[in-house]
């Protein structure tokens, strides 16, 4: 029977037809927790009996939100994890590499048809390297971690078909908030959305996780590129791993199919307080900005700087607004910085802040008063995410937010280029 | 029982700021449920009353802190439109009951309900609106007080059986 590429990711794992519809235990790859979520999935872990954790190479374990521990309760959290990993042998990637997705994707931690859960909404990011990644509770990761398995339900798929090529200053960012407004914020609840097409199979491994780190702000369960010989070739560079085919059945039964044409797309731009209240970059132009956040699991790339840095040329940022630049792990800060783009940033008069969450944490540094607006390469802009509940956040791709720092306000960047 | 009404696409930075997620007590959480968007809940929340919302109820961030907040407040039940995945399986797994009701919007804030859940059927000021059946293993595990007690019943799990839904 014909499978999508969903489907086809748990028959594998279960070797058994599984569809749509079907609701089963299921064991997993890999079980991502951090610093904000873990110590209470470690908890839950030993109230449900639990001694020694499923496998402790298959558990990942990272601290990103409040790095460096920004109180004595985040100091006191991440010491009670880093010593839970001591216990049970788990690799602990401390606060050193970088943000959770950005990680578990260059360390090669989540692969092709592989079922990987994290304690943290965003886990779906990892649909780029073609595995099953879905963000669960800590509840469910107690359980994970007890078990090595937690219950799916297999979700159905919404095909989303990418054709055409982006114009200039337009890219993943405004693709994926336009088929955010499309949908809505709830328009894929428990569902899979698959993203292919010309325009995703020529896209980076950067661009798609873009694209499917998104995927849970309409609701969905997870976002998938199915593997091709550019995930292979990530795969490959990363770890040892043997290329197979996993993609969805000419004739698979999607739920939905959704085509854009990629050359009809404009910057786009997510306006207060939902990621589904989507508009062209024209409707806000002119909108003061106080402070411009690039960097998060969304857009904290090197090809997300470079983008910026590309905007930027030799000008500076407005003095009127605090521009900070995070990249998302250490490996993607030292080719930010080995390209020069970080010595041009602070130049411009940027601060350069170590791999970590950001202000979209909302709790850490980097924070909002009342009245105050941030325009974020990041992924959420909920009343207070980035502090006060009387800001404002606007979201944006790397290149609209770079121009909007330029200038004090939000900008077209194909004006400022 | 009074109703704390709600509108749609309530997120969990919203039920729970970011900046108290170093806390994981319930009752400690409580005291800073929809701080900044809803300052009357915390203080006038009482145990027995109940959350009304629209659609979409829980989005956002996977984070229990916000089913535990709610806990913390003595709210035992949320009856909404429909509810952000992860929000429902956190809610289902630590006791809170998440309720679907497609009529939720006619319910008035400050009224006071009365759920039936072997009728399916919640009643307010007069009028009775169904509510969905909660899915069985979901049901299940509702019953049993949350996943925490329903895992400590097991010794292993059988993998790849279920059921459909």
């Amino acid at each position: 029977m014909a499978a999508t590429t969903v489907e086809a990711i748990f028959s594998r794992t279960c070797g058994k037809d599984v569809h749509a519809g079907d609701v089963m235990m299921v064991p997993v790859d890999g079980a991502m927790i951090h610093d904000i979520t873990g110590p209470l999935a470690i908890r839950v872990f030993q109230q449900m009996g639990g001694e020694r954790v499923f496998d402790p190479g298959r558990v990942i374990m990272l601290f990103d939100h409040q790095v460096p521990a920004d109180s004595i309760p985040a100091a006191e959290n991440q010491a009670y994890m880093r010593q839970f990993a001591r216990e049970q042998g788990i690799h602990n990637y401390d606060l050193h590499e970088g943000v959770c997705h950005q990680v578990v994707m260059e360390k090669g931690r989540a692969g092709p048809g592989e079922i990987v859960v994290g304690t943290d909404s965003h886990t779906c990011t990892y649909g780029a390297a073609g595995a099953f990644a879905t963000g669960i509770g800590s509840t469910d990761m107690g359980f994970v971690l007890r078990f090595g398995a937690l219950y799916f339900r297999v979700p159905e798929t919404i095909r989303i078909e990418v054709s055409g090529e982006f114009s200039p200053f337009v890219g993943p960012k405004d693709l994926i908030l336009a088929i955010t407004g499309d949908i809505g914020a709830d328009g894929a609840t428990y569902r899979a959305l698959e993203f292919g097409g010309e325009t995703i199979a020529g896209m980076s491994m950067a661009g798609r996780m873009t694209c499917c780190n998104m995927a849970i702000e309409m609701g969905a369960k997870t976002g998938i590129v199915p593997p091709d010989a550019l995930t292979w070739k990530y795969m490959e560079e990363r770890r040892a791993i043997s290329p197979f085919r996993l993609e969805s059945d000419a004739d698979a039964a999607f739920c939905e199919v959704r085509e854009y044409d990629a050359a009809d797309l404009v910057p786009k731009v997510a306006v207060p307080h939902n990621v589904d209240h989507v508009v062209d970059v024209t409707e806000v132009a002119g909108t003061r900005v106080d402070q411009v956040f690039l960097g998060s699991c969304t857009n904290g790339r090197f090809e997300d700087f470079l983008e910026a840095a590309e905007i930027l040329g030799d000008r500076s940022f407005s003095p009127d607004v605090r521009v900070l630049i995070i990249p998302a792990s250490r490996e993607e800060y030292l080719k930010v910085l080995r390209a020069g783009l970080i010595e041009r940033f602070v130049e411009a008069g940027a601060l350069v802040e170590a791999p970590c969450c950001g202000p979209c944490m909302g709790g850490s540094f980097g924070l909002l008063a009342p009245g105050e607006v941030s325009l974020s390469t990041s992924n959420r802009n909920f009343r207070g995410r980035q502090g006060s509940t009387g800001a404002e956040v606007y979201l944006s791709s790397p290149a609209t937010a770079a121009a909007s720092a330029i200038a004090g306000e939000i900008t077209d960047p194909r004006e400022v280029s | 029982m009074r109703v704390w009404k709600f509108g749609d696409d309530i997120d969990t930075d919203a039920i729970i700021p970011g900046r108290f997620l170093t806390i994981y007590d319930p009752q400690e959480l409580a005291r800073h449920a929809f701080e900044g968007t809803r300052e009357d809940f915390a203080a006038q929340v009482e145990p027995g009353d109940m959350i009304v919302a629209g659609r979409n109820f829980g989005c956002g961030s996977s984070r229990e802190h916000a089913p535990l907040a709610l806990k913390g407040a003595g709210i035992d039940m949320v009856i909404a439109r429909s509810f952000a995945r992860i929000f429902y399986r956190n809610a289902i797994n630590t006791g809170l009951l998440p309720l679907i009701c497609e009529q939720a919007d006619a319910i008035d804030e400050g009224s006071t309900i009365r759920v039936d859940l072997e009728e399916h059927v919640v009643e307010a000021a007069g009028k009775r609106y169904p509510l969905e059946p909660v899915p069985g293993f979901f049901r299940e595990i509702a019953d049993a007080g949350g996943l925490v007690a329903w895992a400590r019943t097991l010794e292993e799990v059988e993998l790849c059986t279920g059921s459909r839904s």
